[in-house]
């Protein structure tokens, strides 16, 4: 028999090669010619973790850090994992009811699954940090994980120094091949965004292999395709932060700015936006509501006032009308003019002046005559020498312009405006082909379409402080390990204005401007010791209220520069609808050159008008209403939630007493929680904008 | 006898296909290792504990070498002696299976041995039968020509299988019609076997290939034995008549059968399960019992994720592999059940196409060193013995591999020698130390 089918033998190890082949030739087609499964395993299996370095840190001229990355915690939760914990203990702990826990739980379940650790609770308070840190071994599944956000330990310069925000898509698209991701953070304002590229770093990838439920397993490859993150390189800011708080304290309720140079190498001093805001208020998790709070608040803190607001530049423009004046010779400094209470060379009656009588040049600065600087300007554009007052024009806008007026400085923050020095087309469109000087005779004291902003005045105090040249204004002095990108290239460019000045023009306004410290305006606002040179100003301004052109309270405006021989400090300030510039504008200024040039406030005389200046409430008038109106109508809206809540609770509690007859007793929830109102008490404070005025520092004393 | 064995212990023993077990057990261990092995792991640690898979199977090994020697050791007469009593035995513990029976992974097959550990007799009853079969076969009085004892055989084959199904092990029941293998080599006509491959074969191929597709390569095959057959043809008319029959059957079976049985005699559910197994979609909307019943019952998208799994893993490995321990499929776990019935793609993926190679070879080495075995043998009784061990393994690997590559729908058989678990590792060495002591007295005539 077995002889009989012995070939059968050979038959069946023929099947089974058959077999085998058949499976091979399968292996072959997965294993060699098919790439998708190489790329599906890839997805599967390989996690690329973007790792982001941190940012660079930002100090100020004495190396103090203004902006810097602290570590802070998020509570995360593996929700498989967090079964049978004592929840009740928890939600104690954590300050939420039950019901709270039940929601988050259920939506990170939905957002990232049952075994992937999801965020439970973003960016702990240091309190309820230290408080998680000691408890949390009882809750298995939770854990604390660090993350690295901004934070402004001077609690200042927020306009200056910016904020990071999630990019969005239009970020996205104007930034497209410099690798943003959605999700990503980057630099939206201030100093953030300008050297965005110096402060960001650059970003690392690590590859991990995740398992079937994207849990990590470990590195990929022993890391050999990982690339490491480099920190952001730190930058070296001029601004002083002691002067920069102490700014923002003298600003605390009031509409305005203040820019403060050093004239010799063109550093920002400080520069406040008034009313400011902590920048800290943007990073941490509430910032959504602070963003809402501060974008809805009348007074918009948002603006900085310093560099994106347009300002008539009032009697302080009365400083380039007489240098140019006295350069193009129609004036020397012993020419007089005689005002009788108004300018007299146009015959309207225009403009009025308020001290009558006979004045020189000094004179006429200190007591800023309008009549004397009209007739300057009246003089500079009837020159014969140019023929038409068309080329006059142009002739004071070359001066003018040099001075950095009418342009964009350059300053490293975005969205500088660059104000206006009007043209003759300008005003040939308004008044036809030709016009007078006596159409645009408010210009010559800084009232009629010439337009500056803060830092250009600053810069022309500047100017005059260095007798013909600056450097363009900035922030960021250096930046640690070369400025690979020539981010400050155009600060180290020192720049000359026209060259028809010459020097003793320039004397002749120092002294001019010393004399209005002295025997002028701003005679109260002298700095104790030090010869400050300065022009204060007066600016009328009007608003549109209910449909009608309304005159407002004037804006105070003072700049200045100090000392005179040897300047260290040139400085600009405006308060809105203040009234006139020695009143609000001259002091404070005059306590900030004090305080940069002697390091501190002497004597009581000038403590009480540090303090006197801290306290006053100078919010322009329509402002105030505004604020009261978006008061009031956010009491009803919370009155009518309130409202609506203590009835549903009531509903809620007929229909428990009809349903539940076993006795439970029904606890009304807590509501001791008062909302939070920023707004409630701004006559005395303004909730998160004037955080210096309750935590107040006596920074003079320092 | 006696005296032969005095001489020496081991005498005869066909050590080639001890080394070949040897290093197919080691392999297995290794494909353990590398499923469970974390970045970190301290390798004495985990060993010595034997808390872990790769520890334990080191264990089950060592075992089963004792046994294997402990079988080594006896009487061949003793499985001649032995056979039917022990296939009486294998049978009755199925039965009790259904009284006593313990419920693992939704089968009731399993008897508890207490201590942990679970016996599960339709495992055992493999080599029962294969003994049971052999000793039928060898029988003198046994006339294999005849259609009643061919009935016999299937019947002593085929029983285990139907208590199986009854336990809901579809895998374990699909292993005995390996049995037709040896019943083929002992007289069986070749056309039940050939019948009987091209069935199954061509249910698996109309699940598998798209419908066109195989009609067309049906008619293509049609065509090529018409063309290699034309002059036996012009001589005898009637093998175009069987030609095209078988086509036309085939053809059938593949357009309208395969179809009916899944659209009109299976539910919904089962039908999808099957197409799942092969990795792919079954559209319910097909099904007339699931059309009656509810119409509005959404559609779930059928779970073809260990297929999937299963060929991203291999598909992964290239040609060479990504190297031991370096898979990444393999470390996220991605591939359910990968210490058992998948075990193959971790090899595949680690070692690549050269891997999967060097073990089918190993094997296939393994298969015909078996046939060779039961060629040489006097007896019909070690012989049928012999074909019977060789048909199971064949039948284990081809499945099992098949499926993992998608060739074959997933039913839940082990790797021979390589996949994890006890039970499946001392079935398969006692069926190859019985052959090894069978073979070992080659020259003796068994009855």
């Amino acid at each position: 028999m077995s002889v009989f089918n012995q070939s059968r033998g050979k038959i069946i190890q023929f099947i089974f090669a058959v077999v085998v082949l058949v499976i091979l030739i399968q292996l072959a087609n997965l294993q060699i010619f098919s790439a998708k499964y190489k790329l599906a395993a890839e997805s599967n299996a390989v996690y690329r973790k973007i790792i982001y370095p941190d940012r660079g840190i930002i100090f100020d001229r004495n190396r103090k850090p203004i902006l810097e990355n602290i570590i802070i915690y998020d509570l995360m939760v593996v929700p498989a994992d967090a079964r049978g914990n004592d929840t009740a203990g928890l939600c104690a702990l954590l300050q939420i009811d039950t019901t709270e826990y039940k929601k988050r739980m259920r939506d990170l379940i939905f957002k990232t699954g049952m075994v992937r650790p999801g965020i439970f609770e973003p960016m702990l308070s240091p309190e309820m940090f230290a408080r998680l840190n000691e408890n949390l071994y009882k809750f298995s599944g939770f854990s604390l994980s660090e993350r690295s956000v901004r934070n402004y330990p001077y609690h200042a310069a927020g306009h200056l120094l910016g904020y990071i925000d999630e990019v969005d898509t239009t970020f996205l698209r104007v930034h497209k091949d410099e690798g943003y991701l959605m999700g990503d953070y980057a630099g939206r304002t201030g100093l953030e965004r300008t050297y965005e590229k110096v402060l960001m770093g650059r970003r690392g990838v690590k590859n991990y292999i995740r398992d079937n439920k994207s849990r990590l397993q470990g590195e990929y490859e022993k890391g050999m395709y990982d690339t490491a993150a480099v920190a952001g390189n730190n930058m070296f800011s001029s601004l002083d932060v002691e002067l920069q708080k102490m700014a923002e304290e003298l600003m605390t309720n009031k509409v305005g700015s203040v820019v403060a140079i050093d004239p010799q190498t063109g550093g920002i001093l400080c520069m406040v936006s008034a009313p400011t805001f902590d920048p800290n208020y943007l990073t941490g998790n509430q910032r959504r509501k602070h963003f809402a709070e501060l974008l809805n608040d009348p007074r918009k803190p948002f603006n900085n006032r310093a560099i994106q607001n347009n300002y008539s530049p009032g009697s302080t423009f009365k400083t380039i009308v007489g240098i140019i004046g006295l350069s193009e010779g129609v004036i020397d400094e012993k020419f007089t003019v005689t005002c009788p209470g108004f300018f007299t060379g146009c015959g309207t009656g225009k403009p009025k002046c308020l001290d009558k009588g006979t004045f020189a040049f000094k004179e006429a600065v200190a007591h800023s005559d309008n009549s004397y600087f009209s007739t300057v300007y009246k003089r500079l554009l009837d020159q014969p020498r140019y023929k038409t007052t068309d080329s006059a024009l142009n002739v004071f806008n070359t001066y003018a312009g040099s001075f950095g007026l009418g342009k964009r400085l350059g300053i490293d923050l975005p969205s500088e405006r660059g104000g206006l020095l009007p043209t003759s087309d300008y005003y040939k469109k308004i008044y036809g082909n030709r016009f007078f000087p006596c159409n645009i005779i408010s210009n010559a004291i800084g009232q009629g379409e010439v337009n500056t902003t803060m830092l250009q005045m600053a810069n022309v105090m500047a100017i005059i402080a260095n007798k013909g040249w600056y450097y363009t204004p900035h922030l960021i002095d250096s930046i640690e390990g070369g400025d690979e990108n020539g981010l400050l290239e155009s600060f180290k460019v020192k720049r000359w204005v026209d060259k028809r000045i010459p020097a003793q023009v320039f004397e002749a306004e120092q002294n001019a401007m010393q004399a209005v410290m002295e025997i002028g305006t701003a005679a109260a606002s002298a700095v104790p010791g030090i010869v400050v040179c300065g022009k204060t100003g007066t600016v009328e301004n009007y608003a549109r209220v209910n449909g009608r052109v309304e005159k407002q309270q004037d804006h105070s405006f003072f700049s200045a520069f100090a000392p005179k021989d040897n300047p260290k400090i040139a400085i600009a300030v405006i308060c809105e609808n203040a009234g006139q510039g020695a009143w609000a504008a001259a002091p404070i200024a005059s306590l900030l050159m004090e305080k940069y040039l002697k390091d501190s406030i002497t004597g009581k005389a000038r403590k009480d008008k540090y303090d006197l200046m801290v306290n006053k409430n100078l919010i322009p008038k329509l402002m105030r209403q505004e604020m009261i109106k978006n008061d009031s109508l956010r009491k009803k809206r919370e009155g009518e939630i309130q409202k609506a809540k203590e009835e549903k609770l009531k509903a809620n509690q007929q229909n428990a007493a009809g349903k539940v007859t076993t006795g439970v007793e029904m606890t009304p929830p807590k509501n001791n929680r008062k909302p939070a109102n920023p707004f409630s008490t701004h006559a005395k404070s303004e909730g998160i904008l004037s955080s210096t005025v309750e935590k107040r520092k006596k920074t003079y004393n320092s | 006898m006696a005296s032969s064995r005095n001489n020496t212990l081991a005498k005869g023993i066909d050590w080639t296909v001890v080394w070949l077990y040897g290093a197919l057990v080691a392999v297995g261990v290794l494909c353990i290792f590398m499923v469970e092995y974390q970045t970190g792991d301290s390798l004495a640690g985990t060993i010595f504990k034997g808390k872990t898979n790769y520890s334990k199977q080191i264990l089950f090994a060592a075992f089963c070498a004792v046994v294997g020697m402990f079988i080594v050791l006896t009487d061949s007469k003793l499985f001649t002696a032995l056979a039917n009593l022990s296939y009486v035995t294998g049978i009755l513990l199925m039965l009790a299976t259904f009284v006593i029976g313990k419920n693992i992974n939704g089968s009731k097959s399993w008897i508890p041995l207490g201590g942990g550990f679970n016996l599960q007799p339709a495992e055992l009853c493999k080599i029962f039968a294969a003994l049971a079969l052999a000793k039928y076969l060898s029988q003198p009085e046994t006339i294999f020509k005849k259609i009643q004892s061919q009935l016999l055989a299937a019947a002593i084959a085929l029983l285990p299988a139907v208590l199986s199904i009854l336990q809901h092990e579809l895998g374990l029941a699909l292993v005995y019609t390996a049995f037709l293998i040896p019943m083929y080599r002992e007289g069986m006509p070749a056309q039940i076997l050939v019948i009987a491959i091209s069935f199954g074969v061509l249910v698996i191929a109309s699940l598998i290939i798209e419908p066109n597709l195989l009609a067309g390569l049906l008619t293509l095959i049609a065509m090529i034995i018409l063309y290699a057959l034309r002059k036996a043809i012009r001589r005898n008319k009637r093998i175009i008549t069987i030609v095209i029959a078988a086509w036309v059957l085939s053809v059938g079976t593949q357009r309208i059968l395969v179809p009916y049985i899944f659209n009109n005699v299976l539910e919904c559910y089962q039908s999808t399960r099957i197409y799942s197994m092969v990795g792919k979609d079954y559209d319910c909307s097909l099904n007339k019992k699931s059309a009656k019943k509810a119409k509005d019952k959404t559609v779930k998208k059928p779970d073809d994720y260990n297929v999937r799994q299963s060929k991203i893993a291999i598909g992964s490995g290239g040609i060479f592999g990504k190297g031991f321990l370096k898979g990444t499929q393999t470390r996220g776990k991605y591939v359910p059940a990968q210490h058992t019935d998948f075990i193959f793609t971790s090899l595949g993926e680690a070692f690549g196409f050269a891997g999967c190679c060097l073990l089918l070879g190993l094997y296939l080495f393994l298969l015909f060193r078996m046939i060779q075995m039961g060629e040489r043998q006097r007896s019909t009784f070690s012989r049928v013995y012999a074909y019977s061990v060789a048909s199971i393994f064949f039948f284990h690997i081809a499945v099992n591999v098949s499926m993992t590559i998608g060739l074959f729908p997933i039913v839940g058989i082990p790797l021979p020698l390589i996949s994890y678990g006890g039970s499946s590792l001392l079935t398969f060495t006692i069926l190859l130390f019985i052959l090894l002591r069978l073979d070992a007295d080659r020259q003796m005539v068994l009855r």
